[in-house]
């Protein structure tokens, strides 16, 4: 218990450490690998509760390919983004004093907080891990039976995003060259090939 | 799961399977089968509507009582069915002509339609957010789909980018909904708030970053920022799709939202969708009287115009919001049209959109000056025409209500909106000519203005089956919380195999 409790607070203290050096960094480069290393421990907090499972995709998925992908992207793109803060700096002091105000705001209803009267009994019964085996298998156990719909739609959701980065970004460029066999078998020697008599000492 | 049933969910089904066959068959045809993918869409949305009318309309709770299908949303849904509909009729010749004719167009609206008919199902937070996104995530890509142009491409970033920072506000919002009653499903929410005395703060919390959320989506004041930019920006096939469709389906889940789970926190929502349904009118109205863009005017005139139907939700009654479904299909109809006629606004094969380019359309093409003539009259609210009659079943709920103040706000600010639309008659029919507009007209297009102008002027002799089918509608979003109010509360639950 008190060694999951410091686990938790390290792991809590470098997450919001490494989030807030995510959008101060300077160099964009750290920003994306200070987001790896929140990725991390927000995994390992997931693991601290028992989620292994969570954690592992968390890992997996973000740091193995969405943080990969943005740090190729941030090294390929040509953005100044010392430009583009300039022109964010502006904004800041009234987005502060507006942050600060809603800040002020949920601390006192954090203060304030109630429970429906009901709260236990509206809660879905978590599932033991020690009945359901594995972490994966409880998972997949509520993701296909009462989470069903929700489901199925992510996965129209990800369809349409698929559709859509296809459809704003490809494109069929007329000048490409591509392979075509059976066109270029069915070219004529005749209408390509030019025979031409070169007298010595002059050109074409 | 006890209450896994699929049926009602047949119309989503469908629509889906048709989407990605036609995906495919585009895939293997290329952009020159965009036409008759169009119109095969456009067939599936015709049987999509006759399975949904084929169902039995009576009220189920399926999926782990995450879908609801009652009256309410199977209206909502032909609604919905009929705008995208008109949408792809109108897209078809304007997207060839605007050399964007991409096949997944026709597809992106399909998969809108469908997220459109899940968000006026959901009966369950989760449901909700997911049908929201479907139809968001669609709704970016087509604002976006002419890449030739910036303005295009601004609009579709700007949409983007404030349609994500919506759906964070509406999540943050769920998520203070869910520390309260600890479930997201809108029965347990409706009755949890019934169990106490006051609503908690942290409720009202979250439901105002609901709300801010949702008026985004409707474009609502102070939330309508977007709208100009991305009506002006978007391809004007893609605008009218947008001001149709997607506004009915937000209107559709604010109503079930408000008037099912949180009917007990009335008195909370109430002052701010009388908030936002005061400036909306008033921000629509007095904004659009200075646009010289007709779509920046349109986008004006729909951020005007859902103030005045938000005023049927003030009422919080039945037929507050029958009269808020009538509104909006009326509004849908008139809308259509008028679009119809703003794609014919073409010369020398180029769009053009300033209001000045209407000049003198009476003596050059007069079938189009007397299209938009009946329309803007419509949306003015001119007695004997649909707009009136929706302006007054929605005034009327308020007044019922004793919102006298609200009613007599509408009714100025409609009458200050009447000047813009019709200084477009006047511009019509007394300025000097300009040069003509080009002479096509597609047939498709001829059928959607005839059937607005038709529905518009007709709609006086027989007003009773819509009124009636919109008020049953709104009945069955009521009779839906009196279940749950009862004392045993699970009647939904067990009136359910009897119903499948």
């Amino acid at each position: 218990m008190f060694i999951s409790g410091i686990a938790f607070i390290i792991f809590a203290i470098i997450l919001l450490g490494s989030a807030l050096m995510v959008i101060t960094a300077r160099n964009p480069v750290h920003s994306v690998l200070f987001l790896i290393l929140a990725f991390f421990n927000s995994a390992g907090l997931f693991v601290l509760l028992g989620a292994e499972f969570v954690g592992m995709l968390m890992v997996i998925v973000y740091v193995g390919a969405v943080a990969v992908l943005f740090l190729f992207v941030v090294m390929m793109l040509d953005i100044s983004f010392a430009d583009l803060r300039k022109g964010a700096m502006q904004y800041v002091p009234l987005g502060l004093l507006l942050a600060v105000i809603l800040l002020c705001e949920f601390i006192a209803l954090y203060g304030a907080w109630e429970f429906a009267p009901n709260l236990g009994s509206n809660l879905s019964d978590p599932i033991s891990v020690a009945s359901e085996g594995t972490n994966a298998r409880s998972i997949g156990l509520v993701v296909y039976t009462d989470y069903f719909l929700a489901f199925q739609i992510a996965g129209l959701v990800l369809f349409v995003a698929m559709i859509g980065a296809i459809v704003l970004t490809h494109r069929t460029r007329p000048g490409v060259l591509k392979q075509s066999v059976a066109s270029q078998q069915r070219v004529n020697p005749d209408d390509v090939l030019e025979i031409r008599k070169v007298t010595t000492g002059t050109g074409i | 799961m006890v209450d896994f049933n699929l049926v009602p969910l047949l119309p989503e089904i469908f629509l889906a399977i048709t989407a990605m066959g036609l995906l495919i068959v585009g895939a293997f045809h290329g952009n020159e089968s965009t036409r008759a993918i169009c119109w095969a869409s456009a067939i599936g949305v015709v049987v999509t509507g006759f399975i949904l009318l084929g169902l039995d309309w009576n009220e189920r709770h399926v999926l782990n009582n995450m879908f609801v299908f009652d009256q309410f949303s199977g209206l909502m849904k032909v609604i919905i069915l009929l705008g995208v509909l008109a949408s792809l009729a109108l897209s078809v010749r304007y997207i060839i002509q605007e050399g964007i004719e991409r096949f997944e167009y026709p597809i992106l609206l399909l998969f809108a339609g469908i997220g459109m008919m899940i968000m006026v199902s959901a009966n369950n937070m989760l449901s909700l957010y997911m049908g929201l996104e479907l139809q968001s995530l669609s709704l970016y890509v087509l604002a976006a789909i002419h890449r030739n142009s910036s303005k295009s491409a601004e609009a579709g970033i700007k949409y983007f980018i404030l349609g994500a920072l919506s759906s964070g506000l509406l999540l943050f919002g769920i998520s203070l909904i869910y520390g309260f009653t600890g479930s997201v499903d809108f029965d347990v929410i409706g009755r949890s708030l019934m169990s106490v005395e006051t609503i908690p703060q942290g409720v009202t919390f979250g439901l105002v970053l609901i709300l801010a959320a949702l008026a985004f989506k409707i474009s609502a004041v102070p939330f309508h920022m977007w709208t100009p930019d991305v009506y002006q920006g978007a391809p004007t096939s893609v605008t009218a799709f947008f001001a149709m469709v997607p506004k009915i389906a937000a209107m559709g889940l604010l109503m079930r939202l408000l008037l099912d789970p949180f009917a007990a926190a009335f008195d909370q929502w109430m002052q701010i969708i009388y908030f936002v349904s005061l400036m909306s009118m008033i921000v629509g109205g007095f904004a659009a009287l200075v646009q010289e863009d007709i779509k920046r005017l349109l986008a004006y005139s729909s951020i005007g115009n859902m103030g005045y139907a938000l005023i049927g939700l003030v009422a919080g009654t039945a037929e507050g919001a029958g009269a808020v479904i009538l509104y909006l299909f009326i509004y849908m109809i008139m809308t259509a049209g008028t679009f119809a006629v703003v794609m014919c606004m073409r010369r020398n094969g180029m769009a053009v959109y300033k209001i000045s380019d209407l000049s003198g359309l009476s003596k050059n093409s007069p079938v189009l000056a007397y299209v938009l003539l009946v329309l803007m009259f419509s949306m003015s609210g001119i007695p004997p025409m649909a707009g009136f009659f929706g302006k007054l079943v929605v005034f009327n709920a308020a007044v019922d209500q004793g919102y006298y103040i609200l009613a007599t706000l509408g009714v100025i600010t409609s009458v200050i909106a009447a000047y813009y639309y019709l200084r477009i008659v006047k511009v019509m029919f007394f300025d000097d000519a300009v040069d003509a507009f080009d002479k096509e007209l597609p047939l498709a297009r001829r059928v959607v203005m005839l059937f607005s102008v038709v529905f518009v002027l007709c709609f006086v002799f027989k007003p009773s089956p819509f009124m009636s089918m919109s008020l049953s509608a709104a009945d069955s979003l009521f009779s839906n919380a009196a279940i749950m109010s009862a004392p045993a509360g699970d009647d939904a639950q067990s009136l359910e195999p009897a119903a499948g």
